[in-house]
């Protein structure tokens, strides 16, 4: 079975917009509301309530992380933050879909999958507050170091997955990127080398709507899944803002990755509620009305609503949950007042790894320089 | 030992980094059943299999960031970028994330990889095929860049590349893919020179000649004419230009107390001027002469019927040491003073 996206629209057979956000596989409605969908429910029929609940608490943490990533850079703490606020829903619950022995290649913006994959409070903060670039173990995380120049990380987990398939294991590459980065090369070219060697990657486009200022119609005419099918690759286009359609479709394309079959793509169509990051002014460009549509489709609303109703939720296991998120976020922001900034000699570490003199030669004289300053 | 083309040598070097470690992998446009478009890769699929020399899709910044991803995996793969004008699409992959991972991850993440160029002019090539863009990567904190100009640098300086844990811009001079040496194809590495030291590949008296890569053959020849006139010239080749062998050079520079910097490279920013800042400071009270530089022009890259007006040859060398020997011979005030009033 090859589950491809066709971009010709059932009624007219004339090509849908790519920002027709309702154009989508979809489980949970926005109220909340199970319905069915054929390609989804099968890789999702199997859910316990204890892992459904684990979802939910990692949708809530993430949503309490980015609040308080926001306030941290407020307060002088952090220098900046990408706030992911509406996007909890694809973050995590594509992170849940995972195996230990994948390896995700994250954008900026994907703190709910760090979080997922067991990131520590400091692995948040002390990128974005100038300490190190890259502060976690990305081995023992499952997370490569966090990507800032857009859509190079494709390529990179194309590379993995082409080792990893070499090496004749069932690990798969998972690459995050927005919907800006699909006008990149590297992305395209992630596709052709992945489509072209089969390799176990799986393309996973955050359709936040909005790139910086420009609106996803300045990245793509037609809907982005319907590109991948051109590359060889299947696609699917889920709501990005419901958890359990997210899972079902990571679920799939892993599968499918898994057994051989090459890469997969998902656009999960969301929105970022918040901007771009704390320099943005997204006043500037979007209007209120936009964003209030979007808060009524709320990712974390829904999937409460739903949970409620199925009784795998109830008010005290909610304020459970937001106990726990208030203690994260308070182990964050410990870690961020915390940081205690390297040596200065430090700037010198690592950028070999085997001696290079000249450099050394640099780090001595700048040391002898600061040394002056104490004699 | 064994008489091996440049070419032939670095295809041996090749060889023998893929039978010694499996965790080899070569990556590049037609290196596979063709054997490169230079034929330096020859062989190597048919020995190796396609599992481990992969024609890879004609994209360069996907060679280069799946290469990323390999080395992330534990592979040390060598790419080969099919000619030196083709490596600025994937110019972001290399600055932004082969030179950079190691720091930005404490040291975490290593990227041994090697990227072979086929690199600069004088073969009469089409546009696009003749660049010098190593100040480029000379600039790149993070990167390693060597480019040898001997049958057995190459050889050797390949396999020092591969067994490097940094990241290595293998710069090779393509009209010297044809001339031979002798090659000592089962000499231990260790006891090779390393790969960041510069050789002094003639010595001399009266002044130094630095240079690299296929510029070394015609700074050896300057030395043979000069030497018909009384001069006895230095030369040095720099072999790595990244980290560069300033000891070396300094050494020779103390001795002649006058130098010459030749290279093909456009002149402003490039490694001449690099190179010429060091021995200022490192060598002022030992010089006769300002260090002078002979090198391409500010220009793109020539039509090749042109090229021998840009890539310095014998007599460009000749007449740059002929100013430094001679210091009151530099280019005339009247000239100086023709360009002053262009300018304004």
């Amino acid at each position: 079975m090859t589950m491809t996206y066709t971009h010709a629209s059932p009624e007219h057979g004339a090509p849908e917009r790519a920002d027709d956000v309702d154009d989508v596989a979809r489980i949970l409605q926005p109220d909340g509301t199970r319905v069915s969908d054929p390609a989804l429910d099968r890789w999702i029929s199997d859910l316990p309530p204890h892992e459904l609940r684990a979802l939910h608490r990692d949708m809530v943490l993430t949503r309490r992380l980015d609040t308080e990533g926001v306030a941290l850079q407020r307060q002088g703490q952090l220098a900046l933050w990408a706030p992911c606020r509406g996007q909890e829903a694809v973050q995590v619950a594509t992170a849940h879909a995972l195996a230990a022995g994948d390896l995700v290649f994250p954008s900026y913006r994907e703190h709910g999958v760090l979080l997922a994959r067991g990131a520590r409070p400091a692995d948040f903060v002390l990128a974005w507050r100038g300490e190190e670039h890259s502060a976690y173990d990305h081995a023992a995380l499952g997370v490569a170091p966090v990507q800032i120049i857009i859509g190079a990380q494709a390529l990179h987990a194309t590379g993995w997955a082409m080792g990893a398939q070499r090496d004749r294991s069932t690990d798969v590459a998972v690459a995050y990127f927005g919907d800006g980065a699909t006008s990149q090369g590297d992305v395209n070219e992630a596709m052709v080398f992945a489509s072209s060697f089969r390799a176990p990657v799986v393309f996973v486009c955050s359709n936040n709507q909005w790139a910086i200022s420009e609106p996803v119609t300045v990245q793509a005419r037609h809907p982005i899944a319907g590109r991948a099918p051109g590359f060889g690759i299947p696609s699917m286009r889920v709501d990005g803002n419901d958890a359990l359609a997210c899972l079902a479709a990571m679920r799939w394309a892993l599968d499918h990755a898994r057994r051989g079959e090459g890469p997969a793509f998902i656009e999960a169509v969301t929105y970022r509620l918040g901007p771009h990051t704390t320099s943005d002014d997204p006043t500037r460009y979007r209007d209120a009305d936009e964003v209030e549509r979007w808060s009524r489709r709320d990712p974390l609303a829904r999937l409460e609503a739903y949970l409620r109703d199925a009784g795998v939720l109830d008010d005290s296991g909610l304020a459970e949950v937001a106990r726990a998120a208030d203690a994260f976020a308070a182990e964050v922001r410990a870690a961020c007042i915390g940081a205690v900034t390297r040596d200065p000699a430090s700037v010198f570490d690592h950028v070999y790894a085997e001696p290079h003199a000249p450099l050394e030669r640099q780090r001595a004289e700048y040391v002898d320089y600061l040394d002056g300053f104490s004699r | 030992m064994t008489a091996l083309t440049l070419g032939a040598a670095i295809t041996a070097g090749l060889a023998r980094a893929l039978e010694t470690d499996d965790r080899v992998l070569l990556l590049g446009e037609d290196i596979g059943t063709l054997g490169g478009v230079f034929r330096v890769t020859d062989g190597l699929q048919k020995r190796f299999g396609a599992e481990r020399v992969i024609d890879a899709p004609l994209a360069e910044a996907g060679i280069v960031g799946t290469a990323v991803g390999l080395a992330l995996r534990g592979y040390r793969p060598v790419v080969e970028i099919q000619f030196d004008g083709f490596v600025y699409p994937a110019f972001d992959q290399i600055v932004c994330q082969v030179a950079k991972l190691h720091y930005r991850t404490n040291g975490r993440v290593r990227m041994p990889m090697v990227i072979r160029i086929p690199w600069a002019g004088g073969v009469g090539a089409a546009e696009h095929h003749s660049e010098s863009p190593e100040a480029y990567f000379v600039h790149t904190p993070g990167l390693r860049v060597v480019a040898p100009s001997t049958p057995q640098d190459a050889y050797v300086m390949l396999r020092q590349a591969v067994a490097s844990d940094d990241p290595v811009v293998f710069f090779e001079p393509k009209r010297l893919y044809h001339s031979q040496g002798e090659v000592d194809p089962d000499g231990d590495l260790a006891d090779a020179p390393p790969m960041h030291l510069a050789r002094v590949a003639r010595e001399g008296t009266d002044a130094t000649v630095v240079t690299y890569g296929a510029m070394v053959r015609t700074a050896l020849d300057a030395a043979l004419a000069a030497e018909d006139e009384g001069l006895s010239l230095e030369v040095v080749d720099l072999r790595s230009l990244s980290p560069i062998d300033m000891n070396t050079v300094a050494a020779s520079v103390r001795k002649t107390g006058r130098v010459v910097v030749a290279h093909e490279a456009a002149r402003t920013a490039g490694i001449g001027a690099e190179l010429v800042a060091s021995i200022t400071e490192q060598c002022f009270e030992y010089l006769e002469a300002p260090p002078l530089r002979v090198t391409g022009h500010d220009i793109p890259y020539p039509p090749a019927k042109l090229e021998k007006h840009h890539v310095p040859d014998l007599d460009r060398i000749l007449f740059a040491v002929d100013r430094v020997v001679e210091p009151g011979t530099a280019p005339s005030a009247a000239s100086a003073a023709a360009i002053e009033g262009g300018v304004r």
